[in-house]
């Protein structure tokens, strides 16, 4: 899965870039400074698209000749056609969107397949801070504040497969790591994932 | 657009450059403009600065806003006080790279910087055509830039960039000879002049022709109507800026003075700064050329130019990969212009991408020394011209 090349992306996107077909078109939804696509256009000859809301970040992509639109995700998703794309992609974005239900009926539409990356609430580590100190868990990969967090939807890797029953989508594929938000190592969690994995990365499409 | 031009500081400029002409449409191949009428010869003023490839696939067209011209970067002599409009972005190394890309640019149809406009002689009477020159749109405009290129020998444009009117053109190219283009950066724009646009046109227009020197258009062996195109250069450079500018660069200050003067002097700095500026105008400029040109970029309308009057649709003949930048302070191109666009190019299927940067300058922003513009339009343009190579 891990490829010389990849080895210098984090870790949870090399494990997402390892997911993605050749050739194919994919839109990055909330894409940062566009690590993952520009390695998945260098290395998997994908057609790109980015949506970014901060300016700063989005002159970093375009910068580096990516394609990608300043804008809030919710609005921009709505203009594309039904099945514009291969893969829509969410990386660690879904705990800080408002309506999630919305948007993971919207990316299903215009996207054949679907694949979101969210912190796992469940982690050991945010289950000890609560249950033992009482207070609201702040760890490496959820480092902020109750007071300036973005994160709104507090979820876990469970939580996502009920969802998904409830919502009737297809769960493809699924990975639990353990993983720093900005590290370039990590390794897989196949034991108690909802424990022991700080990230989940679900690979979804319609039924 | 204003008049920032200043030296670079670093140095780092294409150099000497010429400006060059050429003339075609004689009778009896006139032009057909979309008002039908008639308009041969055409002479069209243009620079180039850079090499063009073997290939001839390294052309950037640059297309100058309102008063700009065809003198976008460079110098006419040593002694020459100023570079062209744009040199903080033409040059070596720059956003538009002269070491790898070969750049034109060429003054409009309708100016006065060497093409053919309302000043020019009409051969047929021997006297400058004044109200006589036929009416130009932004498509027309475009033709003669396309009879230009077909001179010089190029067929495909790697890019298209251009501001404010500038980037009317850059749109218009992209949808009437889309096998051309490959990209296009179209800055602080709109696909359709918007009523405040066409507002403040109007009233620039009005303070022109109320100048009793306007003389109907028939000024050019007497008197200029200086005092009404100074007025619409005010207006324009209004529109230029924002509250926000002129509140910094301005606020309530007066002007060389401790207090009111009690007449109609300019007591205010930016009543002092607008005079210049309007003084400044009316010896460079002409005022039916102003006229015309407002005119063609108030009739400009994209989505019109396609029966279902559909942006999408219009777009969708284009072939172009996007860059649409708009400025946060931008009042005569606000920023809902260029996400429409966006949303248009977008529906059409096409690649675009967008970004609005934050500039307290207005729309004069577009024309500003900015790092963030220079690195979106140099990574966008490698981008283009090394997809081309793959």
């Amino acid at each position: 899965m891990i490829s010389e090349n990849n080895a210098n992306l984090r870790f949870d996107l090399q494990v997402i870039a390892s997911w993605i077909e050749p050739g194919s078109r994919v839109i990055g939804l909330g894409c940062g400074e566009g690590e993952l696509l520009h390695y998945l256009k260098k290395h998997k000859n994908i057609r790109e698209t980015g949506v970014e809301i901060m300016e700063e970040r989005v002159a970093t992509c375009i910068a580096k000749g990516l394609t990608v639109i300043q804008g809030d995700i919710s609005e921009e998703i709505a203009d594309y056609a039904d099945n514009t794309f291969d893969y829509v992609i969410l990386s660690q974005t879904l705990q800080q969107v408002y309506q999630p239900l919305e948007l993971i009926h919207e990316m299903m539409r215009i996207g054949r397949q679907v694949i979101v990356s969210f912190p796992n609430f469940g982690h050991w580590h945010i289950r000890g801070q609560v249950l033992f100190r009482g207070i609201a868990p702040v760890t490496p990969q959820l480092p902020y504040q109750w007071y300036d967090t973005p994160n709104i939807r507090i979820l876990s890797i469970r939580d996502f497969r009920e969802f998904s029953r409830r919502v009737n989508f297809r769960i493809i594929r699924e990975v639990a790591i353990d993983s720093d938000n900005r590290n370039r190592f990590g390794k897989i969690t196949r034991f108690l994932p909802n424990l022991r994995a700080t990230y989940g990365i679900f690979l979804i499409s319609r039924k | 657009m204003s008049e920032y031009i200043t030296h670079d500081m670093t140095g780092n400029t294409v150099g000497k450059v010429e400006k060059k002409f050429f003339t075609f449409a004689e009778p009896p191949n006139e032009m057909i403009l979309d008002s039908k009428a008639k308009l041969g010869p055409i002479t069209i003023a243009y620079e180039t600065y850079g090499t063009l490839d073997k290939n001839r696939d390294n052309v950037v067209l640059v297309l100058h806003a309102l008063t700009g011209d065809s003198h976008a970067a460079g110098y006419y002599s040593e002694n020459d006080d100023k570079p062209g409009w744009w040199d903080n972005m033409i040059g070596p190394g720059k956003g538009i790279d002269t070491d790898k890309y070969f750049v034109v640019c060429a003054n409009v149809l309708g100016g006065c910087m060497g093409s053919t406009g309302p000043m020019s002689v009409n051969p047929k009477t021997g006297r400058p055509y004044g109200m006589s020159f036929p009416f130009v749109t932004i498509a027309d405009m475009v033709r003669t830039q396309k009879a230009l290129l077909d001179h010089l020998g190029i067929d495909k444009l790697l890019s298209l960039i251009g501001g404010s009117m500038g980037g009317m053109q850059v749109l218009q190219w992209a949808i009437q000879y889309p096998e051309m283009v490959r990209s296009a950066i179209p800055l602080a724009t709109t696909m359709r002049h918007s009523a405040l646009g066409i507002a403040f046109n109007e009233v620039a227009r009005q303070a022109i022709v109320a100048d009793p020197n306007w003389n109907n258009g028939d000024y050019y062996e007497g008197k200029k109507p200086d005092m009404g195109l100074s007025v619409a250069r005010m207006i324009g450079h209004i529109t230029y800026l924002s509250d926000e500018a002129m509140r910094r660069k301005f606020g309530r200050r007066l002007q060389d003075k401790e207090d009111f003067s009690f007449n109609f002097e300019a007591d205010f700095q930016v009543e002092s700064y607008l005079r210049y500026q309007g003084a400044k105008f009316v010896e460079r400029f002409d005022a039916n050329s102003f006229l015309y040109i407002t005119k063609a970029a108030d009739y400009f309308d994209l989505a019109r130019q396609d029966t279902s009057g559909s942006g999408i649709q219009v777009f969708s003949r284009s072939k172009a990969r996007y860059l649409v930048v708009s400025f946060t302070s931008d009042w005569l191109y606000p920023t809902y212009q260029s996400r429409d666009m966006v949303k248009a190019i977008k529906k059409s299927g096409l690649d675009v991408s967008f970004c609005e940067i934050e500039a307290e300058w207005g729309h004069d922003a577009f024309l500003l020394s900015s790092e963030r513009l220079t690195n979106l339009v140099k990574g966008f343009l490698e981008s283009v011209y090394n997809d081309i190579r793959k």
